[in-house]
């Protein structure tokens, strides 16, 4: 698996010559979990503001934080399913900087000791081509409340039920090498975090966004630094805070590179800054420059106890932790038949593949059902806007619908009929087929009978198929025609064969 | 029933009962007390008769029904420091001036349930910053005790002033007080009483304004050994709030207190006689050396080479944690707020107006010992020295089971007399008490004798981490030998 795979050699033309772009990122995603990282208090979200504080979120005097345990098994279950090191031993740092939305004055976080270090993901590209990105690190904070600076002219509201919720910071290494694959990497973090039920991935909620660091350099540059590890290959980057969408971050990416290429050509250098993209005109702005850059104060929360996990902690999480999307789409390929296409498709969901091993768990065919899952149902999902989770066919139905198919009780057209009957009227696919009399006729009689009448009826035409036995479909849908759809056309052919004699 | 005022805790706690007296009566004399006494004390932040006066009675209501408790119906004094719920709790600050939390500390909560009622809050030096009790937003607190034929108006000692003043003088039977490099001890000697700094972590933080998280430990104030032990030991225990509370049980330290000391080894610390100590000083130390000879203790010469190096490494900690931990008065969700152009101008404004000048020293040289390009030679530098200073007090308690130096380098001296000079020189007072604090081992002040000018001066007993036990038989044995009853002539 090539990493710079030259089909996937993303270079932008510039009046100097070409660029290419080396992209890292910090994915902050929210931890799963009901409670927040230091406190009690719920991290439900669309909550009235300010009612889901603790006097811990609030930073009452005197109020100590109390590491939520649950936050740290989530946290190394992702670990181990970024294929990273865990660290045993981990410790929470202070982050100092004043804010009205930062209750405490300082951000709890894992500066020195992450509690999760180098691994790397495999992910894919929309043409199904794979890519490796490393991961740096992964350690666990938390995050800030919200600043609402619209509702009033001149006053800022504070709004402090997400103050304290534990975020994850996962850190790529700069082997991000175009808008495509940054968006790719994103989708296949998340999917992974959705797997391990470790991040709801929501970017709309956000549950999940990025930082997005951002370099230009000459062909042959990136290749020079993966073989040093020496940055001074790479050009300087500017930093993109907070991009909360995959279009964005695709956006704020080739604005940026572009940006960067014109000051660079135009003679000049690219300072090293922290940007926000502004997601209305599709442009970055400086927020500050390195010399403008905060003084944080890092130094070990003296409230907390480093962290120091048993082995036997790790190894609890890991051998619970489910299959991951990667290995899922192997077993698919391998165990199950699937095609690649098949399989990518449906593993990159989890819910569509939870769907879809409800259904192979009735006992249903594989293959058909990743076919009848993929085609008949996600279309008619899309067509009418609803996801997975709010299918009116049940996995029960769909396995139903294929088990029907393959002992040969329906065709694949009546399957359709069917399907259309579950979808909007529900029921049984094989109480469907019983009462409306829609079962094949598999009768190898009744259909001789047709085929008989047919063939009398139609002496050129069954001439014509004895010279061009193409010509044979017209009497299969002749015969399909007389029985309402309902024979197999398995059997109709081997019997017009038969007859024919083709 | 002996004189009100005189009283042992445990005395009091005897009369109570036996139905000598009842809460309310006893509580509403300290109240009363209290109020005599602030106009020329100043020691106490808050004085709420309505408040004391509903804890008593429920302290009586709870003893009528047989519910009594360990400390049923005994008023105490509060430092400023722990939340009350409903009682404006400030630090002895005016950025929390008017802050009534609506959380109960988990020690003073503690005291609570075992029947204890509160008198008063006591003033304390801002944020416990300081050793004299003279930075208080309410002002200087003055010491009951004053040097012969003088009316020179004397500090109590610091942090915790106003909890000494107030015991010293009578009112309460036991108070409560916060030691972050000797806030407790210092002033216990300065006043004549016994101060008790426990194992860090015993006494759960929860509830209790930070000032240097991994150096502050609550602990407690009497006026005899035993009174500070059973004080103590109610207020410890495993706080799952607090995630540095020791999670093991609470040993008998009251039992403790009835020990012999026989075949005890007794630490004599070579770098603790300093270069311009007064000869007072030295003289009661080694009667204290004596004292436990006589009981049958064996006396050994041992060194703490780290000892030096105790004091700047803890104005570097001490100041780095307490620039972060005091960030939240930021005038944004309680306390006061003074309103500026814009944002910044508000947090300076605010900040300027509500901090005063110790703390914002503090703060300043906290947040320049964290900065970039610093942190190493000062920050990293310092905890290297706290390890050391660690490991010496561990190379010691190898050889012995105590450790007895002096608690302070001097008897208590005039309000203003160092507060407006040199900071180094206030800084010195917590010399003997601080390397304990880095250490977060346990250590008491027991009063044992007086200075030429009539001032107690107190010995301190240092033990080995989660060994109070040992640390109040030897004090308490100290007591015994000393026979210190010396009391301040009231003059307030």
């Amino acid at each position: 698996m090539p990493l710079d795979d030259a089909t996937h050699r993303y270079t932008l033309p510039g009046a100097t010559g070409d660029w290419e772009i080396v992209v890292g990122l910090e994915v902050h995603a929210q931890v799963q979990s009901n409670a927040k990282l230091f406190s009690g208090a719920s991290t439900e979200f669309g909550a009235s503001p300010n009612t889901h504080v603790s006097l811990v979120d609030a930073a009452m005097p005197g109020m100590l934080p109390v590491i939520n345990r649950h936050c740290v098994e989530q946290a190394v279950k992702t670990g181990l399913g970024l294929n990273a090191r865990i660290n045993r031993f981990s410790r929470f740092d202070r982050k100092n900087y004043f804010y009205p939305d930062l209750p405490q004055g300082y951000q709890i976080s894992q500066f020195q000791f992450p509690i999760v270090g180098e691994g790397e993901i495999v992910c894919e590209r929309d043409d199904g081509s794979r890519f490796t990105v490393g991961i740096e690190r992964l350690h666990l904070e938390q995050d800030a409340g919200k600043s609402i600076h619209d509702l009033d002219p001149d006053a800022t509201y504070v709004d402090l039920n997400r103050s304290g919720v534990a975020l994850m910071e996962i850190v790529s290494r700069p082997h991000v090498r175009s808008p495509i694959e940054a968006a790719a990497y994103v989708r296949t973090l998340r999917t992974i975090l959705r797997y391990l039920d470790t991040c709801g991935g929501d970017m709309e909620k956000g549950q999940m966004r990025a930082d997005v660091n951002v370099s230009v350099c000459r062909p042959g540059q990136y290749e020079k630094f993966r073989e040093t590890g020496d940055f001074s290959h790479l050009g300087t980057r500017c930093e993109i805070k907070n991009v909360n969408s995959l279009r964005f971050i695709m956006q704020a990416i080739e604005y940026e590179a572009r940006r960067q290429i014109d000051i660079i050509e135009e003679g000049g250098k690219i300072e090293q800054q922290t940007r926000l993209f502004d997601a209305n005109t599709g442009v970055t702005r400086a927020m500050r420059s390195k010399e403008e850059a905060h003084d944080y104060r890092y130094f070990p929360d003296p409230d907390l106890l480093p962290l120091e996990l048993e082995e036997s902690f790790v190894e609890t999480i890991r051998v619970n932790l489910p299959e991951l999307p990667e290995a899922k789409r192997k077993r698919f390929v391998e165990v199950l038949g699937l095609s690649e296409y098949d399989a990518s498709v449906l593993v990159a969901d989890k819910d569509r593949a939870d769907y879809f091993e409800a259904v192979i768990a009735k006992g249903a065919d594989g293959k058909l059902s990743a076919n009848w899952v993929n085609n008949e149902l996600f279309g008619r999902l899309n067509k009418e806007g609803l996801g997975i989770t709010d299918s009116p066919a049940s996995p029960e139905q769909i396995a139903g619908l294929v088990g029907l198919i393959t002992s040969n009780v329906i065709s694949g057209k009546i399957a359709k009929e069917v399907f259309e009957i579950v979808w909007t009227e529900g029921g049984d696919p094989e109480q469907i087929v019983e009462s409306r009399g829609m079962k094949q006729v598999t009768d190898t009689g009744a259909i001789e009978k047709v085929v008989d009448e047919l063939i009398a009826a139609n002496p050129d035409q069954a001439e014509k198929v004895k010279v061009k036995p193409q010509t044979l479909g017209w009497f299969v849908g002749q015969v399909m025609k007389a029985t309402g759809g309902k024979a197999n056309p398995q059997a109709v052919n081997e019997i017009l064969k038969k007859k024919l004699g083709v | 029933m002996s004189d009100m005022f005189s009283m042992s805790l445990l005395e009091a706690r005897d009369a109570l009962a036996k139905g000598d007296a009842s809460s309310a009566e006893l509580t509403a004399a300290h109240v009363k007390a209290a109020e005599d006494a602030q106009g020329a004390l100043n020691c106490f932040t808050v004085i709420d008769p309505d408040h004391a006066l509903s804890m008593a009675k429920a302290s009586d209501a709870r003893r009528a029904k047989g519910e009594a408790g360990v400390l049923e119906g005994v008023p105490l004094v509060i430092k400023d420091l722990f939340a009350v719920k409903g009682v404006e709790t400030t630090a002895s600050s005016n950025i929390l001036k008017g802050f009534k939390p609506e959380y109960e500390s988990s020690v003073t909560q503690n005291l609570w349930n075992e029947g204890a009622v509160m008198v008063a809050k006591s003033s304390m030096d801002e944020f416990a910053m300081g050793s004299s009790n003279e930075t208080a937003a309410t002002g200087p607190v003055v010491n009951p005790w004053r040097a012969k034929g003088s009316t020179e108006k004397l500090v109590p000692g610091g942090s915790s002033g106003g909890s000494v003043a107030a015991l010293s003088a009578g009112i309460g039977y036991g108070a409560t007080g916060t030691d972050t490099g000797g806030s407790i001890r210092q002033p216990a000697a300065f006043t004549g009483l016994v101060g008790v700094k426990p194992t860090y972590g015993r006494c759960s933080r929860w509830g209790v304004v930070a000032f240097a998280s991994s150096l502050d430990h609550p602990g407690a104030f009497g006026k005899t050994v035993r009174d500070s032990a059973l004080l103590t030991q109610t207020m410890s225990g495993h706080d799952p709030k607090d995630s540095t509370s020791y999670p093991g049980a609470v040993p008998d330290m009251l039992g403790a207190c009835d020990k012999p000391v026989k075949g005890l080894r007794i630490g004599v610390p070579r770098e603790y006689r300093m270069d311009g100590m007064p000869g007072e000083i030295d003289t009661l130390w080694s009667k204290g050396v004596d004292w436990l000879k006589a009981q049958g203790c064996e006396i050994v010469d041992i060194s703490l080479p780290m000892t030096k190096y105790a004091l700047p490494a803890y104005y570097i900690i001490a100041p780095a944690e307490a620039s972060s931990n005091l960030a939240r008065y930021d005038g944004m969700r309680y306390g006061l707020r003074v309103d500026g152009e814009d944002l910044i101008d508000t947090y300076e404004k605010t900040r300027a107006a509500g901090f005063g000048t110790e703390v914002q020293r503090r703060i300043l040289i906290g947040t320049y010992v964290l900065s970039a390009g610093y942190y190493d030679a000062y920050y990293v530098k310092a905890l290297k020295v706290r390890r050391r200073i660690y490991e010496d007090f561990q190379a010691a308690f190898e050889k012995v089971d105590a450790i007895l130096t002096p608690t302070t380098p001097s008897a208590a001296f005039g309000i203003g007399s160092k507060s407006k000079a040199d900071p180094i020189e206030m800084y010195l007072n917590d010399i003997f008490t601080v390397t304990a604090n880095i250490a977060g081992i346990p250590a008491i002040s027991v009063p044992a004798g007086l200075d030429g000018q009539g001032l107690p001066l107190g010995l301190q007993v240092i033990t080995p981490a989660l060994d109070e036990e040992t640390m109040f038989s030897v004090a308490a044995a100290i007591e015994d030998a000393a026979g210190f009853t010396a009391k301040p002539e009231r003059w307030w």
